[in-house]
């Protein structure tokens, strides 16, 4: 069977007031229900995988073929809670790895 | 390298505060150039202001007038008093006739038209009159971005058949955020894949839309703008007595 490629998202939340992070992943997959539909969000597989509080990243992992399809259901969340908020994505990696060491050295949206 | 280009971000220009905060967002998020809409009694000296201040991001502002001409009459009448005063002239067409008196006026930069998809005029008659033109249509992603659940998915399959129809045409396609508020901005990046997945195009069309399609269309227009040209084709390379 042929491995699972899967790419990593770095997401930088932003928004004046304080939000929970977990509740990123939950706004981003009803965002992609909303644009894609149930099919279309089971093809994604997107998982939160870290959330760092003190830079507003949280990192989400997803199938590389569903890659532009998050990307866009991040793009549509324009709020959380109620609260307005934008959500950009500021890199995208291969591995966890690369993508953390690329976010330790740069400058953040 | 790509130098994407968000032609319209609705940005307060009286607050020069606020103004410099769109302009750092606009460059933190990867833009080369924005277009800014101006109010048409706006003086040079503030213009150049408000350049300076984006120059000082790595910006480069375009100045941008967007007309909503309830008439043709009024429209012709706005683009003889405004077209050399502004690098880019966008018109909203709020109706039939104004849309294709619009399309098939050479002054006439951008095509735009409401979030109604009812109120959309753009169909193979206006894409046949703006291929003979120099106009382009505009796509804004805070039109879909701000549409309630059932009228979004009618405004989504409206613009994607423009899109089909423009591109048949050779029409050009420019993709926008049309934000007048920094929630409404995005990378181009995330732009481009919103754009590509719902409306069926290449990643690389797309991208396209977002930075080499407005950019040659304001190199063109900043062209025609400059002292050295005549007519489309002739322009002045040198002046003096020895010519």
């Amino acid at each position: 069977m042929k491995r699972l490629r899967r790419r990593y998202l770095a997401v930088k939340i932003d928004c004046k007031d304080e939000i929970d992070g977990k509740k990123v992943v939950d706004t981003v997959l009803s965002s992609t229900l909303k644009l894609f539909g149930q099919y279309g969000a089971s093809k994604t597989g997107l998982t939160q995988i870290d959330y760092d509080e003190k830079k507003g990243v949280v990192i989400l992992r997803c199938f590389h073929t569903a890659l532009d399809m998050v990307r866009a259901a991040v793009c549509a969340v324009t709020e959380i809670d109620g609260k307005p908020v934008a959500l950009h994505v500021i890199d995208v990696s291969g591995s966890i790895k690369t993508l953390k060491k690329r976010l330790s050295g740069r400058k953040l949206v | 390298m790509r130098k994407f280009v968000d032609l319209h971000l609705i940005v307060p220009i009286k607050n020069l505060a606020e103004f410099e905060s769109f302009i750092r967002k606009a460059s933190t998020l990867g833009y080369k150039m924005v277009g800014v809409p101006l109010p048409a009694n706006i003086e040079k000296e503030k213009i150049e202001q408000l350049k300076s201040i984006a120059k000082n991001f790595n910006l480069d502002l375009v100045t941008r007038l967007n007309l909503k001409p309830e008439s043709t009459g009024n429209l012709l009448k706005n683009l003889r008093r405004y077209r050399r005063k502004f690098e880019v002239i966008s018109v909203r067409c709020l109706s039939k006739a104004v849309a294709r008196q619009a399309a098939k006026d050479r002054r006439v930069d951008l095509l735009d038209f409401v979030e109604n998809p009812r109120k959309r005029f753009f169909d193979k008659a206006e894409a046949e009159l703006a291929s003979n033109s120099l106009a382009a249509l505009e796509v804004e992603a805070k039109q879909i971005l701000i549409s309630p659940f059932p009228r979004r998915i009618h405004l989504i399959s409206r613009i994607r058949t423009e899109i089909k129809i423009a591109l048949k045409y050779d029409i050009p396609v420019v993709f926008s955020s049309g934000a007048d508020n920094l929630i409404y901005m995005r990378t181009p990046r995330d732009l481009a894949a919103f754009f590509s997945t719902l409306l069926d195009l290449s990643k690389e069309d797309a991208l396209n839309f977002l930075s080499n399609v407005p950019k040659s269309l304001v190199e063109r227009n900043r062209g025609k703008l400059s002292e050295s040209f005549v007519a489309p084709g002739i322009r002045i390379v040198k002046r003096g007595s020895d010519c």
